[in-house]
């Protein structure tokens, strides 16, 4: 079995970040996987995308063209990749920037507005780990015991302070 | 280091990699899609006893200072991206006009000129072919994974002692930007005798000298002649490919780095709708498996080079079957990825030939 994921949304918004939970969580559990972002100056404010891709299997390549999964942050994004989400793929929307509906009948969306629920429980900046939340469990990406696991592996001793937030920012996305 | 598997970006493990193969001394200077290389190298190379990392004013002082360092005998290396490369050539033929062992790293980007930021294959030529003024090769090695790039690290410091010459690890944007899990326990570094290095005579011999300058033509072309010797042996030994669904295959692809995985999932895709497709995937493209791919037009009906270039290691393809087999191209360019479609279309079109 093989998911392919793509996260795409402003710079900034921390796209690369919560690809990077979803690598670390498919490292603790043995699988094969790719983490590819999109790079250059996109990283300071443009559009941003991160593709990764969790297998059982060796992976071919890492770049994701059509997703199993779409995480869309921005209009942008959604418009860029819906048509290219494979039928019967999920589609995850932040409703608090993207006031348009998924127009595909043959992917199932799911709306949740991550931005405002981050500045309503304190969490700004972590809008991208409540949608991911969300995503983990709809689209039934991670286990739900390992997220801690996970995300002690991916946050820097340094930053130690950081890990309860995002924890917080998951669970909120998860029980949405 | 453990057996542990850790996650880390293509450009972070080759960096990891080569310290760890006792390479101390890293030159370079920044460049879309390596920096992370030099960043790597910043933190790392203060905390090794006797490590240096220096941003040099230019990509020729670094290739400069690669050949200082080479002259001495110690593990060295500098990175760059295609347009940095090139102000890297001069380097680069003075290094193999001295016999001198270094890595160099060339994580590709679009060209010509300044070109794009986005991966690219469109180096090979130069890299296998034209690095620089005067009648010399580069070991060039073509990594396709995370894992292979720590290997193929230890590999190239390896070969180019043996060797006495430079080891180019052929990378791209996209193998130096992905994350993969990666292993970094590689075992022992072998070591070579260098009777050759300036070390100082410590009034005990007589002292070495480092050149490639030749007035007289009698005793250059000698030097050629012999290193031409070095360089047949590196092509009867040193040659390395994987093969991939080859055993039937009547159509078989050629693609390195990024274009080989891919064509990996292209390959699978056809083989679904039955055509029988494989894979030879040249890890090193100087010396390039000439002999893999003349048995393998022995068995198939036709090639594709998959390419991020305008179509460069098709002509070795063609030389390497002698041309008894069409060999057709699939290529993007400029920063532009094949994809699996097109890699897959191109199957089809091969297959009925």
């Amino acid at each position: 079995m093989t998911t392919q994921i793509l996260i795409a949304g402003f710079g900034g918004q921390g796209i690369l970040f919560s690809g990077k939970f979803l690598a670390y969580e498919g490292l603790i559990e043995g699988k094969e996987l790719s983490w590819l972002p999109s790079y250059g100056p996109e990283m300071r404010g443009g559009t941003a995308n991160c593709s990764v891709i969790l297998s059982d299997t060796k992976v071919g390549s890492p770049i994701v063209l059509n997703p199993d999964v779409l995480i869309a942050m921005n209009g942008p994004s959604l418009d860029k990749y819906e048509n290219e989400t494979v039928s019967g793929g999920k589609i995850f929307v932040d409703s608090s920037l993207i006031t348009r509906k998924v127009e595909r009948s043959d992917v199932e969306a799911y709306y949740i507005p991550a931005t405002k629920m981050a500045s309503d429980e304190g969490l700004t900046g972590l809008a991208n780990m409540i949608i991911l939340g969300h995503a983990i469990k709809k689209a039934n990406l991670v286990p739900y015991e390992n997220i801690e696991k996970a995300m002690k592996k991916l946050v820097p001793p340094k930053k130690q302070h950081l890990l309860e937030p995002n924890l917080r920012a998951i669970e909120l996305g998860y029980n949405y | 280091m453990s057996h542990e598997k850790v996650l880390m970006k293509g450009n972070e493990a080759l960096a990891e990699a080569a310290i760890m193969a006792g390479c101390h001394h890293y030159f370079g200077y920044p460049i879309t899609p390596q920096t992370e290389v030099a960043a790597y190298m910043s933190k790392r190379m203060p905390k090794i006893d006797g490590g240096v990392f220096l941003q040099a004013e230019s990509e020729i002082a670094a290739i400069n200072m690669v050949i200082g360092v080479a002259s001495t005998g110690k593990r060295v290396m500098t990175s760059s991206s295609s347009p940095g490369i090139s102000l890297k050539s001069e380097g680069l033929s003075y290094l193999a006009g001295c016999d001198l062992p270094a890595l160099v790293v060339n994580v590709q980007r679009g060209g010509p000129g300044l070109g794009g930021i986005q991966p690219s294959q469109s180096d090979y030529f130069h890299a296998t072919r034209g690095a620089g003024h005067g009648d010399f090769h580069m070991i060039v090695l073509a990594p396709d994974s995370v894992q292979e790039m720590v290997s193929l690290v230890f590999h190239g410091f390896d070969l180019a002692e043996k060797y006495r010459m430079t080891t180019m690890i052929l990378s791209d944007g996209t193998m130096g930007q992905m994350m993969e899990p990666v292993s970094l326990d590689m075992g022992e570094i072998k070591q070579y005798d260098k009777p050759w290095a300036l070390t100082g005579t410590k009034c005990e011999r007589k002292p070495n000298i480092v050149n490639s300058l030749y007035l007289q033509p009698e005793e250059l072309e000698k030097r050629n002649f012999e290193r031409y010797e070095k360089y047949k042996l590196i092509e009867e030994t040193e040659p390395m490919f994987e093969e991939y669904k080859m055993e039937d295959a009547e159509v078989c692809i050629a693609a390195f780095g990024v274009a080989a995985r891919v064509s990996q999932n292209a390959i699978d895709e056809a083989r679904k709708q039955g055509i029988k497709v494989g894979m030879i995937r040249p890890i090193t493209l100087w010396p390039f498996p000439k002999k893999a791919f003349a048995s393998a037009a022995e068995k198939v009906k036709s090639f594709v080079s998959v390419e991020l270039s305008m179509g460069q290691m098709v002509e070795d393809i063609e030389l390497s079957v002698r041309c008894k087999r069409p060999v057709l191209l699939c290529n993007r360019a400029g920063g532009m990825i094949p994809t699996t479609q097109n890699v897959l279309d191109k199957i089809i079109e091969a297959s009925k030939l």
